[in-house]
């Protein structure tokens, strides 16, 4: 009864002015309730703001008694790291499957008026930048043979922020510059843009686009399904990751085009989606052509020598490179010689793909209640980081051992060795031991 | 590579943990200690140098570095032919520097590393392996081991200098490559120290991706020097030092 007089007593306040307050005041002593849910209401004070954003209540859960306890973040990541880890492998263990490793991705970021919505902190562009950036460093540190450029969608139309290029400070500070949020999204002024200049990309890359879509809807000139058919016969795959809901047209562009459209939940889901489109994807057999491809492998200059470089016309002493066909200097790698059109790479740049090539094997997770055999002895400390894995007594903490070489690691080392390295301590230190 | 892309790291303090991996390549030392016993060592005096004398260098310097800063930490690792061990840690046995005594860190060493050198020949003797073949050390696994103490330790100011001596082995590369790009992306350069005869190009592309030295002593009487004012610099301090720089950069993969 006196809820719902609370609730006409509210609407009565936005509708009128002044007699409203006059009404509240005369009846302010009856309910306190209405006099907290005006404050509330109104969300000004900084005890207020601050429980809006931080949103502490999602960092608790429940446990079986019932009461609250912080979640436990470490385990959590452990689990989640496992379960990406084995669905990775489950894939390739049944057939090895030929990776695109030249990548000619265009990021398309939705700057349109939905950016603007501050569920993300501080808003959703600027998250976007945020985890853009981080992205870019990835996605040149695992595919240094790559390319990659920006487009942005705003008011309807499609902009080149940046042209497709190999060297990822280029496209950082473009991106690091203003970005305003205005007018609509537009998926086939993008798609449209973005098809003209991948049809100059030469037939061994892999065209790829990847959609930061945060509108609902998209405002089109003409057909979009004749641009997604377009893109499908160009050999384009567009991916999309959503970041307000689902909606048909885009999970019909990435199907068609053999994508993956992906729909995050909050920032760190957002960043975990993005992150995972910077190894290579598996490739497309129709896609895939297998072809030579001439690269040059330069020589590094001496200190001391005097030449004038091909990239920022200006005399330049000491280091850089000399492309082996026209003799020309460049100043870093990888990069393609202006003169001769040579594509220029060193060995390191190879090697840095051949991980995705090679994966390591998943690690046996040992559980410490039941001995596996008898006599097996336990292992006391990680093979690698010589943490001991006995603490308080008998209980030993949770350990993983290498199915090839039987050695024992902890945790944090797995999860090290399967991201970073690349490399199983116990199985490198082991004769005979081929790649 | 990409010069402009690596941020450079301030490292406020000179504290540094160093991880050193000695190659105990048995084949190795044992040809280099016969020539030096030889007469064609007058031509060439300085070329030679037999591992007890490579450990009259070493375990000073290791010393020296504990005795540069307090918290400055040591850990030596050998790789061997057949396996790769850690052989000692400055670290452990901690509580007795309460009563003020430097623990003897010398006599430890020189047990652990007999011990090793007998576990890994043993494991050399296996019935299933012909190790005839296998000349060189394995350096991708020693490389594996010291990133993953190093990734647990979490400081700045971390480094690893590695005293070697015999030829790479070219099935390692992918693997030490990728050792190498790891402590590139979390900035701990790897210096080396070449007591071979021949350069070693692994080494050499190491130290280069990763911005530490490399170094090839001319006079091997006189590692320590060498040892001691190369490679015992903090990483603080090398932003204003002027250490030796390599001529050139071999990039092959064999």
């Amino acid at each position: 009864m006196s809820s719902s007089a609370a609730v006409q007593r509210r609407f009565d306040l936005a509708a009128m002015g002044d007699a409203a307050t006059r009404r509240q005041r005369r009846v302010g002593n009856e309910d306190d309730d209405d006099d907290d849910e005006e404050e509330d209401d109104q969300g000004s004070e900084a005890w207020g703001r601050a429980y809006a954003d931080e949103r502490s209540w999602e960092d608790l859960q429940e446990d079986e008694s019932g009461l609250l306890r912080p979640i436990d973040t470490k385990a959590l990541a452990y689990a989640q790291y496992r379960r990406r880890l084995l669905q990775k492998c489950a894939a390739s263990a049944t057939s090895s499957i030929q990776k695109g490793l030249i990548r000619y991705l265009y990021l398309i970021i939705d700057l349109s008026r939905a950016a603007s919505v501050t569920d993300y902190r501080p808003s959703r562009m600027v998250a976007v930048a945020k985890c853009a950036e981080i992205f870019i460093r990835e996605f040149f540190d695992q595919n240094p043979l790559s390319h990659m450029g920006i487009v942005t969608i705003k008011d309807g139309v499609a902009h080149q922020l940046t042209e497709i290029g190999g060297s990822p400070e280029s496209q950082i500070r473009a991106l690091m510059g203003k970005l305003e949020c205005s007018g609509d999204a537009s998926l086939q002024n993008a798609l449209e843009l973005v098809h003209g200049y991948l049809s100059h990309i030469p037939s061994y890359g892999h065209r790829e686009v990847l959609f930061l879509y945060s509108a609902l809807n998209t405002c089109d000139p003409g057909d979009i399904m004749e641009t997604i058919q377009k893109c499908k016969k160009a050999k384009i795959r567009c991916s999309l990751i959503g970041l307000s809901a689902e909606f048909f047209i885009c999970k019909h562009l990435c199907e068609e085009t053999g994508g993956s459209y992906t729909v995050a939940l909050d920032e760190s889901h957002f960043k975990e989606l993005f992150l995972e489109h910077a190894p290579p994807l598996p490739a497309i057999a129709e896609y895939a052509t297998a072809n030579l491809i001439k690269m040059g492998f330069p020589q590094r200059g001496a200190e001391g020598v005097i030449a004038i470089c091909s990239c920022h016309k200006d005399v330049k002493i000491g280091g850089g490179y000399t492309c082996p066909r026209c003799k020309a200097r460049v100043c870093e790698l990888p990069s393609e010689c202006r003169i001769c059109g040579l594509t220029l790479v060193s060995s390191p740049h190879l090697a840095r793909s051949y991980h995705h090539l090679f994966p390591v094997t998943p690690f046996n997770e040992v559980s410490s209640a039941v001995p596996f055999k008898v006599s097996q002895k336990f292992a006391q400390t990680c093979y690698s980081c010589q943490q001991s894995f006995v603490s308080h007594g008998s209980k030993s903490t949770p350990h993983v051992s290498c199915p090839k070489c039987n050695q024992a690691f902890c945790l944090d080392c797995d999860i090290y060795i399967h991201e970073s390295l690349h490399n199983c301590p116990g199985c490198e230190s082991r004769p005979g031991s081929t790649t | 590579m990409n010069s402009a892309s690596a941020p450079s790291k301030l490292y406020s303090n000179d504290v540094s943990l160093l991880v050193v991996l000695l190659d105990a390549n048995p084949f190795f030392w044992a040809s280099s200690a016969a020539a030096s016993g030889d007469s064609a060592s007058q031509h060439h005096p300085t070329a030679v140098l037999s591992f007890s004398k490579l450990l009259n260098h070493v375990i000073p310097f290791l010393s020296s570095l504990l005795l540069l800063n307090q918290f400055n930490q040591v850990v030596l690792i050998t790789t061997g032919v057949n396996s790769c061990s850690y052989i000692y840690d400055s670290e452990e046995g901690g509580a007795e520097s309460a009563t003020g005594k430097v623990p003897a860190a010398c006599s430890k060493i020189l047990l652990r590393l007999e011990e090793f050198l007998t576990k890994d020949r043993l494991l050399g003797k296996g019935p299933d392996k012909a190790v005839a073949s296998s000349v060189s050390s394995l350096l991708s696994g020693s490389l594996s081991l010291a990133l993953c103490y190093i990734q647990r330790i979490f400081r700045s100011g971390t480094r690893h200098p590695q005293p070697r001596g015999s030829p790479d082995g070219p099935e390692q590369y992918v693997a030490v490559m990728n050792a190498i790009f790891t402590a590139q992306r979390s900035m701990i350069p790897i210096d080396s120290c070449v007591m071979g005869v021949q350069h070693s190009a692994f080494l050499q592309q190491a130290s280069y991706i990763t911005g530490g030295v490399y170094l090839k002593p001319q006079h091997l009487d006189g590692l320590f020097q060498y040892l001691s004012s190369v490679f015992a610099t903090d990483l603080q301090s090398r932003s204003f030092l002027q250490l030796p720089r390599p001529a050139g950069v071999d990039f092959r993969a064999s």
